[in-house]
């Protein structure tokens, strides 16, 4: 078992009804904090509060109350396969209410074509491509009206269309139903068009936080290398390993 | 040396312990479960329907095969008749419960690992909990429950088809009066020699549901994970089985 903290001293605040991006390169525990803070796990030490309600107090039978006011973007959609689009939509309508077939027809198509995809309902998963995917997820995680929505990496593998199509979504929806989102992704440009607010994770602890802009002026040495994309810098290029000539020129022969 | 042995055998403790509590989930929430019957009925169906063909096919040829070794075995004593009570004890007590596990381990076990495998590799159960519903009670214990049901049904098909596969062979090939072949088939097999096999292929659909939903749930997410959790499925529950078979045979005597 790896006991290597994740976090050390991280302290962030995500303001309500805002679009709040996190960033940070791979590896510094972007889906950790999601984990964190949908209570998937529990931290070792230190509080996590969500909607006033500290994780840690929260019973099991709670904890899945709170949860139905978050919405989750997973990196590929994560629909239920067997199920249709239509299904996979109606799924959280089905299990936690009583809502007559009608209703849930109506509350499930009108999902669908806020994410344009009323014509697909009939489609299983895997006839959809990977945006497709996205918007079918996006759709399921709204349709309960949640107040927090998270969106785990929702640009990774998308053509330029439907990645102009999620940003758009993601703003939107925003806007229209006042919800919170938090958006993780190291997509710089994607990123600072849509959202209100950016931090930026390394090393386990906020290193920069802001407006876009402000990030984008920000003259700290890891920011800079994290907004220009530069290959090397504080986050190294390469991997601990021993000196380049001594190991070309070593007589041994394993690694 | 020592340390190593201690420590394989502390952690094999561990598996039992994780399994016994990962069973003790499972029965728990099994009541809730059993009122949504569309949700047991599918897996009965993807669990027993679909292990049909397979069942029925083994138990026609072990019944066949047991006809011909039979019939020669009983003729060395000049009791050919007795060919009918033969095949129908070994079938309905031994070979039934046994050979349908194992080939319940083998098709439906392993379709229930790599399932929840991927299902649990593809974000399908995180997505489940995230939108709070419990994934033990919605995936993983009507897929248990479906295996349960249907290891004794599966049992009792492989046995008659069986019997008729004996009745084939003996009856009809080897000239064994069918007369003798029912009618003392009849007086001799008693109800304790049916309940000790519906009692093995109920424990045996315990345990081969349990090994398989439990590898599978908790797989490594990775290609490597799901197909060394399908390999695990089937080796423990033949082990398992195995060794079940001879503690309710014991205990039934």
């Amino acid at each position: 078992m790896n006991r290597r903290p994740v976090f050390a001293g991280l302290d962030i605040q995500i303001p309500r009804g805002k679009v709040t991006a996190v960033m940070g390169p791979s590896g510094t525990g972007k889906t950790t904090l999601l984990r964190l803070i949908t209570g998937q796990v529990m931290a070792d030490s230190g509080d996590i509060d969500v909607a006033g309600k500290n994780m840690r107090a929260l019973t099991r039978a709670e904890l899945y109350i709170l949860r139905r006011r978050m919405g989750m973007l997973f990196q590929n959609g994560a629909l239920l396969t067997d199920l249709s689009v239509f299904e996979n939509v109606a799924f959280p309508l089905r299990e936690h209410t009583d809502l007559t077939e009608r209703l849930i027809r109506q509350l499930v198509l009108t999902k669908l074509q806020a994410v344009g995809l009323r014509g697909a309902a009939q489609l299983m998963p895997a006839e959809l491509s990977g945006g497709m995917s996205r918007r079918v997820a996006l759709a399921r995680a709204i349709v309960m009206d949640p107040e927090l929505l998270i969106y785990d990496e929702p640009f990774v593998g998308l053509d330029p269309i439907s990645l102009g199509v999620i940003l758009r979504l993601i703003r939107r929806l925003n806007d229209t139903l006042g919800i919170t989102s938090i958006v993780v992704s190291h997509d710089v440009q994607e990123i600072s068009t849509v959202a209100d607010q950016v931090f930026l994770l390394s090393g386990g602890k906020v290193v920069a936080g802001g407006t876009p802009q402000e990030l984008k002026t920000n003259p700290t040495e890891i920011v800079k290398q994290f907004i220009g994309g530069l290959a090397d810098g504080p986050v190294p290029f390469h991997f601990p390993a021993p000196e380049y000539f001594d190991e070309l020129l070593s007589r041994s022969e394993d690694l | 040396m020592f340390a190593e042995l201690w420590e394989s055998f502390t952690d094999a403790l561990e598996g039992l312990g994780s399994i016994v509590h990962f069973l003790y989930r499972l029965v728990v929430n099994s009541p809730r479960v059993l009122l949504r019957f569309n949700l047991i009925s599918q897996q009965v169906f993807n669990s027993g329907a679909l292990s049909l063909v397979i069942i029925m096919l083994s138990g026609l040829f072990v019944g066949m095969v047991l006809g011909l070794q039979g019939f020669q075995l009983l003729q060395r004593f000049g009791s050919g008749e007795a060919l009918g009570t033969a095949a129908a004890i070994g079938l309905v007590k031994e070979l039934g419960p046994v050979v349908t596990a194992l080939l319940f381990a083998g098709r439906a076990g392993t379709a229930l690992a790599s399932e929840l495998g991927l299902m649990r590799a593809t974000d399908q159960i995180s997505a489940m909990e995230m939108m709070a519903v419990d994934p033990i009670q919605f995936v993983v214990v009507p897929r248990f429950l479906g295996g349960v049901i249907a290891m004794p049904l599966l049992a009792a098909i492989f046995s008659v088809i069986g019997i008729y596969g004996a009745q084939l062979v003996g009856v009809q090939i080897m000239g064994v009066d069918a007369g003798s072949f029912w009618s003392q088939m009849r007086a001799a097999v008693s109800l304790s020699d049916v309940t000790e096999g519906i009692a093995k292929s109920l424990a045996f659909g315990v345990a081969c549901s349990l090994i398989a939903v439990y590898q599978g749930y908790y797989a490594t997410p990775t290609a490597e994970g799901v197909g060394r959790a399908t390999t695990r499925t089937v080796v423990t529950s033949a082990v398992v089985i195995l060794f079940l078979d001879y503690l309710i045979t014991a205990a039934f005597l």
